[in-house]
């Protein structure tokens, strides 16, 4: 494609299925649309598939598989599936890698931006399948150089075998803190100590959801194992951590030491590198810019759109599947795929309703398998309280620098909720538009007055959803 | 049936808390009342929350002298309301009138607009110091205008500031002196009792108060005639795009494009009639950038980091409405289109009319019987 | 340069054969690494001074949501690095503040 095509919007569409995100659910629901005879385009952002799990898929850098698993390296099968159809004489697959989708629009159509140029394509059913990203929490120090996200460390793992700067501090909570300590400790990175910040009284709590988790039996275990692989390598290992503080170096421009409390007492590590986690939430811009209805998910703490079991959103020709629709996980997300595509070769009359019910129940059975063990995984890692709603000069909006006491201030005058809070101290009008403080400020406006999270709602999200140049957007005018 | 102990009350409730309910509500305080503000919720239309932030005269009444007459009085008292705002809320609202000029991409344009600002000038008997540029003239101001630019014209009393800021430090101001603000939900129902107004929120109860202001924007349509008013507003979309932060460039702002406080660049705005719909559409956006990159061409590599759609609040024929209400003579009615130009007017000269009963501006031509056949 | 905060290569199936520049200085990549990932492996430390205060920022997600890694790359400004592959001879500068628009940057 070298030209924008701008497509007529009363005309035909150029593919039935238009799919956005190439992780595990773009990719299932690919390889699964495809052998049904639908015409598909896959885009994503990134330069190749495999989302966030299996990041680099095709070409991981790191030479030794143990590091990262056989979860990890599972992402192949997945992959060759893929590209056989991918690579089929009379491929149905259009996949357009660096092919970061702008705007969905009510009639279908998909804007992506490839290489500062911009295009446009239609399609009769589009697919999210846009997944997840780390739950984006403040607290004191978390903007300085050194502080980086584990996931984020974790694609510099696969994608460039590059390892954080020693010394090396994990802080956070959930399964992904516990699997990237794991993964970089196999690599013979030295980790100096563990933090979870996984409050006092959550397995008391998640107990209830454990009979659930108990049909998973395989996944509760490879939790556990995960936990005692990082023990027996003798790693410093810190319960109950409270009162996360980054602290700088005396230039301030470095980070230098972390700070925290465990049993109300102060301790302090030197560290070069500082990595933290607090679970993932649905990416939910998209959506969200799309208007779909969203609900909040009280256990998670976090919005997803609404969506049936086939991943249909309140949109009827727009389907969600993966991580982008409710966190679920990398199988879950497969199976979404592969359950949305078929149900849309349903409803473009590919395969009949017989058909459909005969392929769909064995994923279903899959499904059901990944979705029991969340409910029990979501109680248990729910972030701490004050990992949502910061205090004090905490920055909370990195683009704008906007602290939690000044939202908590504007907040406190009673201002009507994050839109109005956003246009009176311009958090959340950065580049990132919001993804990085969005959950925080709605948080910090609830916790000032005394209101639910879900009463106070969200940002406004509007395309373009990510910046664009100015003739990019211009060019498409003629 | 008079004002009972039971409800929500207030000496004056201001409904609509966009920039013209707070504006004539700081003005109302000014002058001594006890007023509240009744809202709508955070996901509302706000027309102030989307705007592109002119203090804007020329070409203003091009077929209403009057109406280039508020104007123009409103921008003079900018100043001194942009330094009280500052004083009390330590906000400085970035307001800036050093002039303004609207750029004109072909000759044709140019000199029609030359002849509209030169009708204007005789209709008010020469005071209207307005100037038509070449391209030549114009890069002397604007170093980046580029080459497919005809010209522009400028206007000395022409200036911008930042509306956001400009609504928070009436927020905080309002606040500040003992105003409320409830967000009350849809005020569904207005009634006149025998003293006074009974008015019913769809979130907050009753509220009753001794005198009530219409400032809702697009719901003024529905309120009005519930007190005898008039208010056949229909909604207009605009959409406007922002770039990224950059360094100072620009020093003029234009009918188009002006840099804010900020560093980013502000560029709007379409003119849709599409009805109850705030969204953006990407044809829109695309001729919106296309015209402001023939306007300033260094714009080409600006990112652009958001984009969105308001809807204005318009008239028939695109002016105000001040009436005081002839049924209920404690009932007002403010609305208008350029609520960021004639907000000094609002806090002003309206406030006060609306606190004192009379005024020496010309309101009668804004009567809001002129809809009427 | 400071190097405390330098990411340290592991064994890997790739060659670092293609020749960066980060602020100037020449870095041999992995043709598969990001910009931001070429930044991290330089320790350039703070990667970008944000358009407010000034204050240092560096990559933080990786994934294209943060906007802690713009980075000026070929001359264009406030690119994200994350999302941006290497290539022979790139020019990757640390992102002062807020930018200056110049119109030789347009093709
Ligand atoms: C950083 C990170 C690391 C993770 N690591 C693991 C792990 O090691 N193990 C594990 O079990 N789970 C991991 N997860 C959880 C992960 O969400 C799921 O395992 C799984 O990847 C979800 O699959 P998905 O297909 O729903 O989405 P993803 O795998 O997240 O794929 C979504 C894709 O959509 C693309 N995309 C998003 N928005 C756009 C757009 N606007 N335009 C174009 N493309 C777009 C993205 O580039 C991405 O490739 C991780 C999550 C994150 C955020
Ligand atoms: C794109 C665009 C660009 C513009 N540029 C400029 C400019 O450069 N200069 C300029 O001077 N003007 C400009 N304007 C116009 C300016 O923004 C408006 O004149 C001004 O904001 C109107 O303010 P308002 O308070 O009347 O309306 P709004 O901001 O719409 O506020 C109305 C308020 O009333 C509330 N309300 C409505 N109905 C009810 C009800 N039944 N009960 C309770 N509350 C209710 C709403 O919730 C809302 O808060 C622009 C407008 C747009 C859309
Ligand atoms: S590091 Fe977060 S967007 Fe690049």
């Amino acid at each position: 494609m070298t030209k924008s095509s701008v497509p007529d919007t009363q005309g035909d569409s150029q593919y039935d299925l238009i799919i956005i995100g190439a992780g595990p659910a773009g990719m299932a629901a690919a390889s699964t649309a495809a052998r049904e005879g639908l015409t598909v385009a896959l885009m994503d952002e990134q330069c190749s598939v495999g989302g966030q799990i299996y990041r680099a898929i095709q070409h991981t850098a790191l030479q030794y598989q143990q590091i990262l698993g056989a979860d990890y390296y599972a992402g192949q099968t997945l992959l060759a599936a893929f590209e056989q159809q991918l690579n089929a004489e009379q491929s149905q697959i259009t996949y357009l890698p660096n092919s970061m989708v702008w705007s969905v629009e009510d009639d279908l159509v998909v804007s992506f931006s490839s290489g500062e140029i911009s295009h446009r394509l239609r399609a009769k059913k589009v697919l999210l399948a846009t997944g997840a990203m780390e739950r984006p929490v403040a607290f004191p120090g978390w903007t300085l150089p050194g502080v980086m996200t584990c996931g984020a460390a974790q694609i510099l793992l696969k994608q460039s075998a590059l390892a954080p700067a020693a010394p090396l501090v994990l802080a956070g909570s959930g399964p992904l803190l516990l699997l990237i300590a794991a993964q970089l400790n196999r690599a013979g990175v030295a980790i100096t100590a563990v933090l979870d910040t996984t409050p006092k009284g959550r397995y008391l709590k998640a107990a209830k959801y454990l009979w659930g988790a108990l049909k998973n039996p395989i996944l509760l275990k490879k939790g556990l194992g995960l936990l005692q692989e990082l023990k027996k390598s003798g790693i410093r290992y810190e319960r109950q951590v409270s009162d996360l503080k980054a602290i700088a170096c005396e230039q301030g421009i470095q980070l230098e030491q972390v700070q925290f409390s465990v049993s109300g007492k102060v301790q302090q590590i030197d560290c070069n590198s500082l990595l933290v986690h607090q679970g993932v939430v649905p990416n939910v811009q998209l959506s969200r810019a799309l208007g779909l209805a969203h609900q909040w998910q009280a256990l998670q703490q976090c919005w997803s759109p609404v969506r049936d079991t086939w991943g249909q959103s309140s949109h009827a020709d727009i389907f969600i599947a993966g991580d982008g629709g409710g966190i679920a996980g990398a199988v879950a997300a497969e199976c979404q795929g592969q359950l949305a595509a078929l149900k849309i070769a349903e409803q473009l009359e590919r395969i009949n309703p017989q058909v459909l019910v005969q392929q769909t129940r064995p994923i279903q059975r899959i499904l059901a398998k990944q979705l029991s063990i969340r409910p029990f995984l979501d109680q248990l890692y729910q972030p701490a309280e004050a990992f949502l709603k910061p205090l004090g000069d905490t920055i909370v909006c990195r683009c704008e620098e906007i602290s939690a006491d000044q939202i908590r201030k504007i907040a406190a005058q009673g201002v009507a909720g994050p839109n109005q809070a956003k246009a009176f101290c311009r958090a959340g009008m950065g580049p990132c538009q919001g993804r990085m403080c969005g959950l925080t400020v709605a948080n910090l406006i609830a916790d000032e007055q005394n209101r639910t999270v879900e009463a106070v709602g969200y940002y406004q999200i509007r395309s373009p959803i990510k910046p664009l140049t100015l003739s990019e957007l211009a060019d498409l005018a003629d | 049936m008079g004002l009972s102990g039971n409800h929500n009350q207030a000496e004056i409730c201001v409904i609509g808390g966009g920039v013209v309910g707070l504006s004539v509500a700081l003005g109302l305080i000014r002058n001594g009342h006890q007023v509240c503000v009744l809202d709508e919720s955070d996901l509302a239309f706000r027309a102030s929350r989307g705007n592109f932030g002119l203090v804007w005269v020329q070409g203003k009444g091009d077929s209403l002298a009057q109406y280039a007459q508020i104007s123009r009085r409103s921008a003079r008292l900018w100043q001194p309301l942009a330094k009280r705002l500052q004083a009390d809320t330590g906000i400085d609202i970035q307001l800036q009138q050093k002039g303004g000029l609207f750029f004109c991409l072909t000759e044709a344009e140019l000199q029609a607009r030359k002849q509209m600002l030169s009708q204007m000038q005789v209709a008010v008997g020469g005071d209207y110091p307005f100037e038509v540029l070449d391209l030549q003239q114009l890069r002397e101001l604007e170093p980046e205008a580029g080459p497919e630019v005809a010209g522009a014209t400028w206007f000395p009393e022409d200036g911008h500031l930042n509306p956001l800021l400009f609504f928070r430090a009436l927020t905080d101001s309002f606040l500040k002196q003992g105003g409320q603000i409830i967000h009350s939900g849809t005020v569904s129902d207005i009634r006149a009792l025998t003293q006074g107004f009974q008015i019913q929120t769809s979130q907050n109860g009753l509220w009753q108060c001794q005198k009530v202001v219409l400032c809702a924007g697009l719901g003024n349509q529905i309120l009005a005639p519930m007190l005898g008013l008039n208010a056949p507003v229909v909604p207009n979309r605009g959409q406007v795009l922002i770039s990224e932060r950059v360094k100072p460039f620009l020093t003029y702002p234009t009918g188009h494009v002006r840099q804010t406080g900020e560093g980013t660049v502000q560029i709007g705005d379409s003119k849709e009639d599409v009805g109850f719909d705030s969204g953006t559409r990407i044809e829109v956006m695309a001729k919106i950038a296309n015209r402001a990159r023939k306007m300033y061409p260094i714009l080409n590599r600006v990112r652009l980091v958001r984009a969105w759609g308001a809807l204005r609040v318009m008239t028939p024929d695109g002016y105000p409405i001040y009436q005081q209400s002839e049924v209920h003579r404690n009932a007002y009615l403010v609305t208008c289109h350029s609520g960021i130009t004639l907000g000094a007017l609002h806090e002003g000269p309206i406030a006060d009319w609306i606190s004192q009963g009379s005024t020496d501006l010309p309101l009668e031509v804004f009567n809001d019987q002129r809809f009427k056949l | 340069m400071t190097n405390v905060s330098n990411f340290k290569r592991l064994p890997s199936r790739h060659d670092a054969s293609v020749t960066v520049f980060v602020e100037g200085q020449a870095v041999q990549v992995q043709a598969h690494d990001s910009a931001a990932a070429a930044i991290l492996a330089a320790g350039l430390g703070h990667s970008r001074t944000t358009p407010i205060t000034g204050s240092g920022r560096a990559p933080y997600c990786m994934m294209g949501v943060c906007f802690e890694c713009l980075v000026e790359i070929d001359g264009q400004a406030n690119t994200q690095g994350c999302m941006t592959l290497v290539r022979e001879g790139m020019q990757i500068k640390r992102q002062q503040q807020a930018r200056l628009l110049t119109d030789s940057q347009h093709d």
